[in-house]
């Protein structure tokens, strides 16, 4: 369990302890974060070098030279991994989970800290394999993201080395999940009810969840794909199978459609751990910046609850194509429709909470009014894929892309681009420039809509992914080809546009000007109200904070500022009266 | 009309495609009217509820059980409506009419193979029109999946498990089969066409591709050739695929990768087909399956006399 507050004061350590075997958790969460950010701009990197190849197929790109099958197909799985696994989910909950929720429920650290470095020790090799893996003979794993056998696994190399490098994050996020359900259980200040609890760390919360239930069947699954490379089982091989080098010894028996249901079994809980934390953001963000409380806060947890539930029993909606059963199908195509309801919910509290405010439009609001409308759209577009009959022609081609690039790339990333500008002065102590989060919002949001819009109208036509030449061999798609090139500038505009996002983080730390006060949004929840910014190195906080009420108090009537603080105690009996009604009415 | 690059589905082809679509429009106009109001309400309330001075103070906003309500009940009408509509739509694309003519598909890097019950093969699909055609489909080796965009039908196709699609083209012309699941490195070569006869046309190509026997062994063996699907790697003309072309092949002198040569004599064909990975040319890799082995002693001798006329 973590130390008592008061050992907090004690000797100053090394570099190392300090800053790579740190046990407090907001160094982790620095750590998580800047090792995240760095994997996607590497992934995203990935992404420039096949949109190179798709606008001008067989165009030299300058150092690499001309892009072979090979390399395109290394690329594509890769970039699905590392944004997956290596980005979005250690920077949404292993950095922003990891700073903020101990801060936001009063705790002085994680329930575990020790288990809490070791989950970023075994992440960090976890990505260190991954790359390693381009470096092996005949490179890296070139079975897609979805390493679906028999393709993985007659693969090379690089797919032993993808396998062993999921093993590890998987651990690392199984690690995570056991401390942040611990954390959130146990370790909630005075007054901290779950109802109290910021929508954040309810996000956090549902997510840990989604992860602890549904990585272990992939670990697995991951292992027996190992076994099959390594120690010729057939987990997943058919008898009879005929490769390059003829027919396969094996003892066969096995079923290719086994890993696909493992696989999507963490595959689909997984697009809500991608999107929960996401949420949790914008709904902090919405609410401090629009300073009144969260429209439907019982009801939005309610949704998320039933959310993480559900995501449990859709999986099977990504393998219509397979063909399994009706009424197999039938029960996750009802399931698929149901799951969109709590969605619908959330987004529309969201958009209702605006109603009545008095709206800041700061840079992290900016982001956080992007992600509403993106994942909207996102979602919507998803809907004829939930269904089979209009899934089938849609299914394995751009159009699939298309949606689910909208949910997670102007989606969740806009979202974590909220949290960063959200967090960075209480995690610094300065603040980042207002101009240059300006331009990077709007050159973001724009440059992100033209790649991922024509990809929607590509899949109708009937473009399929994971082509080499982007579909330039077939007739259907000549007519389509063009938005091609269109794509691949705007790819090249969204990484110029992230120039100033670099330029503003960096500049900052040492230039930015230095926040005023502790509590620099105003915000009632209790990182921004009941610890210095930054805040104490360990144990978080000079005095445990009391919580005397809900996470949104802003703008109570009768009130002298527009915010009341969890950790405030009560104001006079008038006004706690009129708070009371408000959150209980 | 996806040969025009519009931004709508692709001409349609046959019976299931007309539903297939309605339903997807259907949903794309609710879908694009929802979005217009959720952006349009988005900046109305942004701009009605910006903040105008350091004072300004929201109104208190009470929660409303209603609008709660309201917000589960009318998605749940909505994406009740779509589904009850859509699983009629899956039935019809699910089940196969009883009088459908059948065919045998085989699946392999990179190619397809279609076997007519009257014992013709092809490379290319023929189906007749106004006809219900089922397909039941095998694959040799890894996950492919057959993809007509025009009859709006797409299946995986495993090994060592049957899977089945089927369709009834309602025009005669000639349409793309795609493979839709990434099946390895030449998987965007791996394509094809469906050519839909009319019903005489279709017996008189059954016809045609079922007897052999007054055919010489270079003939055949250009039927082989696209049969079996030796055009996706093998050009005719020169043209570097992803194996070496067969024009002027035969009896050239071959450098491979171990750094021995031979001349390509009639042997040295029939090796090559029958067991590539033994000597590898350079520049090439070992890509060519090894299925080529359970080729009859005949079909081998008719595809290294095809080789040796090119």
């Amino acid at each position: 369990m973590a130390e008592p507050h008061s050992s907090s004061h004690e000797h100053k350590q090394g570099f190392w302890r300090t800053y790579w075997f740190s046990t407090d958790h907001k160094v982790i969460g620095i750590q998580y974060g800047i090792t995240a950010l760095l994997f996607l701009l590497f992934g995203f990197g990935l992404m420039l070098l096949m949109r190179w190849q798709l606008a001008s197929p067989g165009v030299e790109i300058p150092l690499l030279g001309a892009l072979t099958p090979e390399m395109y197909n290394q690329f594509g799985a890769m970039h699905g991994t590392i944004m997956v696994f290596l980005g979005i989910v250690p920077l949404a909950v292993g950095a922003f989970g990891n700073y903020v929720v101990p801060l936001q429920i009063g705790a002085p650290d994680m329930a575990f800290p020790r288990l809490n470095m070791a989950s970023y020790h075994f992440f960090f090799w976890g990505g260190v394999v991954m790359l390693a893996s381009f470096f092996v003979p005949e490179g890296a794993a070139k079975a897609g993201w979805t390493s679906y056998p028999p393709l993985a696994d007659i693969e090379t190399m690089g797919q032993t080395m993808w396998l062993w490098g999921m093993v590890l994050l998987i651990t690392s996020s199984l690690l995570g999940a056991v401390n942040f359900i611990t954390t959130i259980i146990q370790l909630r200040a005075d007054g901290m009810t779950f109802f109290r609890m910021p929508f954040f760390v309810w996000a956090q919360f549902i997510t840990a969840f989604l992860l602890l239930l549904a990585f272990p069947p992939l670990e697995a699954a991951g292992f027996l794909q190992l076994a099959d490379r390594l120690l010729d089982t057939s987990f997943f091989l058919p008898s009879g199978l005929v490769t390059t080098d003829g027919p396969l010894e094996v003892a066969g028996g096995g079923s290719p459609l086994l890993w696909q249901h493992l696989f999507w079994f963490l595959a689909h809980p997984e697009v809500y751990v991608l999107i929960l934390p996401a949420m949790g953001i914008v709904a902090e963000v919405l609410a401090n910046n629009t300073r009144k409380p969260l429209w439907g806060y019982r009801l939005m947890v309610y949704s998320l609850i039933f959310l993480g539930f559900m995501s449990f029993i859709v999986w099977a909606h990504h393998m219509f194509i397979t063909g399994m059963g009706t009424a197999i199908s039938a029960f996750f195509q009802v399931t698929t429709m149901i799951i969109s309801i709590p969605s619908v919910v959330i987004l529309s509290a969201l958009f209702i909470t605006l109603w009545g405010g008095s709206i800041r439009f700061t840079v992290p609001m900016l982001f956080a009014l992007g992600f509403l409308p993106m994942f909207g759209f996102g979602g919507l577009t998803g809907l004829p894929l939930g269904l089979a009959p209009t899934d089938i022609p849609l299914h394995d081609t751009y159009y699939v892309i298309g949606h689910f690039h909208y949910v997670v790339a102007p989606g969740t990333i806009l979202a974590m681009f909220a949290g960063i500008y959200y967090w960075y002065p209480k995690i610094t102590g300065r603040e980042l420039n207002n101009t240059l989060g300006h331009i990077h919002f709007w050159g973001s949001i724009v440059s992100m809509n033209v790649i991922f819009f024509p990809m929607l109208i590509q899949g109708m036509a009937g473009v399929s992914r994971r082509l080499f030449d982007g579909g330039h061999t077939y007739s259907f798609s000549e007519g389509v080809m063009h938005y091609n090139v269109l794509m691949s500038v705007a790819a090249f505009a969204l990484l110029a546009f992230q120039i100033p996002f670099l330029i503003n983080f960096f500049m900052s730390l040492k230039r930015g000007r230095k926040t005023t006060r502790d509590n620099h949004w105003a915000a009632t929840t209790l990182e921004w109200s009941a610890t210095p910014t930054p805040p104490v190195p360990h144990g978080n906080f000079e005095t445990v904070p009391t919580v005397y009420r809900g996470p949104y108090e802003y703008s109570v009537p009768g009130h002298a500022t527009d915010f009341l603080s969890q950790d405030e105690a009560s104001p006079p009996a008038a006004e706690a009266v009129a708070a009371e009604e408000l959150v209980e009415a | 009309m996806g040969d025009q690059g519009t931004v709508w589905l692709p001409e349609a082809a046959s019976t299931v495609a007309g539903d297939v679509d309605a339903l997807f429009y259907f949903i794309l106009w609710v879908s694009t009217i929802l979005f217009i109001g959720v952006i349009g309400t988005m900046v109305l309330f942004a701009w009605r509820f910006r903040r105008r001075s350091s004072q300004d103070r929201p109104q208190p906003v009470r929660e409303n059980k209603l609008i709660e309500a309201s917000w589960i009940v009318v998605p749940t009408l909505l994406v009740a409506i779509v589904f009850v509509w859509g699983f009629r739509v899956f039935l019809e694309l699910g089940i196969a009419p009883p009088n459908s003519y059948e065919i045998d598909v085989r699946a392999r890097k990179w190619s397809w193979l279609f076997e007519y019950s009257s014992g013709a093969q092809s490379s290319e699909l023929h189906v007749p029109v106004h006809r219900p055609v089922k397909l039941r489909m095998i694959s040799e080796d890894v996950i492919h999946s057959f993809f007509v965009p025009a009859f709006r039908v797409k299946a995986d196709v495993f090994a060592g498990r049957y899977s089945y699609v089927w369709f009834e083209a309602t025009r005669q012309d000639t349409f793309v089969v795609a493979c839709a699941e990434y099946c390895g490195m030449a998987h965007s070569q791996m394509l094809t066409r469906v050519v839909v006869h009319s019903q005489d046309d279709f017996e008189n190509w059954l016809a045609n591709n079922a007897a052999d026997a007054d055919m010489t062994p270079a003939e055949r063996g250009e039927r082989l050739y696209s049969q079996q699907g030796c055009f996706a790697c093998h050009s005719l003309d020169g043209i570097e695929l992803t194996g070496p072309s067969f024009q002027g092949l035969a009896g050239s002198t071959r450098m491979f990768t171990d750094g021995t040569s031979a001349e390509a004599d009639a042997n040295y064909l029939r090796q090559a087909i029958v067991n590539p990975a033994a000597e590898i040319v350079q520049g090439y890799e070992a890509l060519m399956p090894g299925t080529y082995s359970s080729l009859s002693a005949a079909d081998l001798d008719a595809l290294v006399a095809f080789i040796e006329a090119q």
